[in-house]
């Protein structure tokens, strides 16, 4: 009876403070990590789609037209720094420094504003220049990826901003930094998406 | 292969070894005990502001070479090859990667191999239909 009661924990894992999945890892950090590799080939499909039709439209309808290089690197700057922010959050709260925790946290969140809002002013001016969502199949590819970015990084200023106000109201003690990691490997991954972005759609000549 | 069937009695044996069962069960020999084993395999802040500094220097080489004379090939193959740096960089030391489990990593490298690979035959085969 004990060994027959012994197995079935083995075998399923114990329930309780960690949620520990047969291979010894925490199963919301293996779940995390299996989306971000679906989310690659997400992104994937987004990238090749906009190196297909990059070319097909009249001039002034194509994003390469109306880049602004400068502008679009101080933007990439500032993500790339909010996963420095991010990374120093959960040093934070693995050192039970919690104030800190969520001075990054919040520094994260604004640095992820800048950008979307960087994002907001871009899609502005070039619709105004008059490339629209459907001017040619390149404008369409380029809003459709950047776009679709642009919604991951709201939404992980959103998660950052909800992770802040359970600090505040102590639902996130130093045992669970766990929750504030998964937050941190979303928002590298969408730092690390816009890396390609940067490169392959703004720098890259056509 | 290491045989991973048990009888009853060796899981009961392996339950007092504490969290080797686990590995034990599965067959999964390499995987930590837990998520917090390696935490403080970890690196300080200093390392991450190195990183972040580094990720910065390449991001201005990036732009630089956008307004270099280079041609198409090796500008296409510079800037890539910076992508890729950085892309590592975020990935295995912002993202712990370097420092989690194996299979985590394997997972990850999956996802971007399938990516990569997938989608390079589809903009082959794409653009020549498109043309």
């Amino acid at each position: 009876m004990q060994a027959s009661a012994t197995v079935t924990s083995v075998a399923v894992g114990t329930p309780g403070e960690h949620d520990f999945a047969a291979t010894g890892i925490d199963s919301r950090k293996l779940g995390m990590w299996a989306f971000l590799a679906s989310e690659c080939l997400f992104f994937g499909a987004l990238i090749s789609s906009y190196l297909l039709y990059r070319t097909k439209g009249e001039e002034g309808t194509r994003p390469h037209d109306l880049y602004d290089i400068p502008y679009t690197s101080v933007s990439s700057f500032v993500l790339l720094m909010s996963s420095l922010t991010m990374v120093l959050a959960l040093s934070a709260i693995k050192r039970h420094d919690h104030y800190r925790m969520r001075v990054w946290l919040l520094a994260t969140a604004l640095l992820g504003m800048v950008f979307v809002g960087g994002q907001v002013y871009e899609f502005t001016v070039f619709n105004h220049e008059g490339m629209h969502l459907s001017s040619s199949p390149a404008s369409s590819s380029f809003f459709v990826l950047t776009g679709f970015h642009g919604m991951h990084v709201t939404g992980g200023i959103f998660w950052l901003l909800s992770l802040v106000g359970l600090s505040l109201r102590g639902h996130v003690p130093s045992e669970r930094h766990l929750d504030v990691e998964m937050a941190g490997l979303y928002w590298h991954f969408v730092d690390v998406v816009w890396i390609v972005i940067f490169t392959i759609v703004y720098l890259v000549p056509m | 292969m290491k045989d991973t069937t048990h009888s009853p009695a060796d899981l009961v044996r392996e339950d007092s070894e504490g969290p080797e069962v686990d590995r034990v069960v599965v067959g999964v020999e390499d995987a930590p005990p837990s998520s917090d084993a390696h935490a403080d395999e970890h690196p300080d802040d200093g390392v991450y502001v190195k990183v972040a500094a580094i990720l910065a220097a390449v991001t201005a080489v990036e732009v630089g070479l956008y307004y270099t004379d280079l041609s198409g090939i090796q500008l296409v193959a510079l800037l890539m090859g910076l992508a890729v740096i950085k892309f590592g960089m975020v990935v295995a030391y912002f993202m712990h990667l370097r420092f989690d489990a194996r299979l985590l990593r394997r997972l990850f490298v999956t996802g971007v191999v399938l990516a990569g690979f997938v989608f390079s035959i589809a903009l082959f085969t794409m653009d020549i239909l498109l043309r």
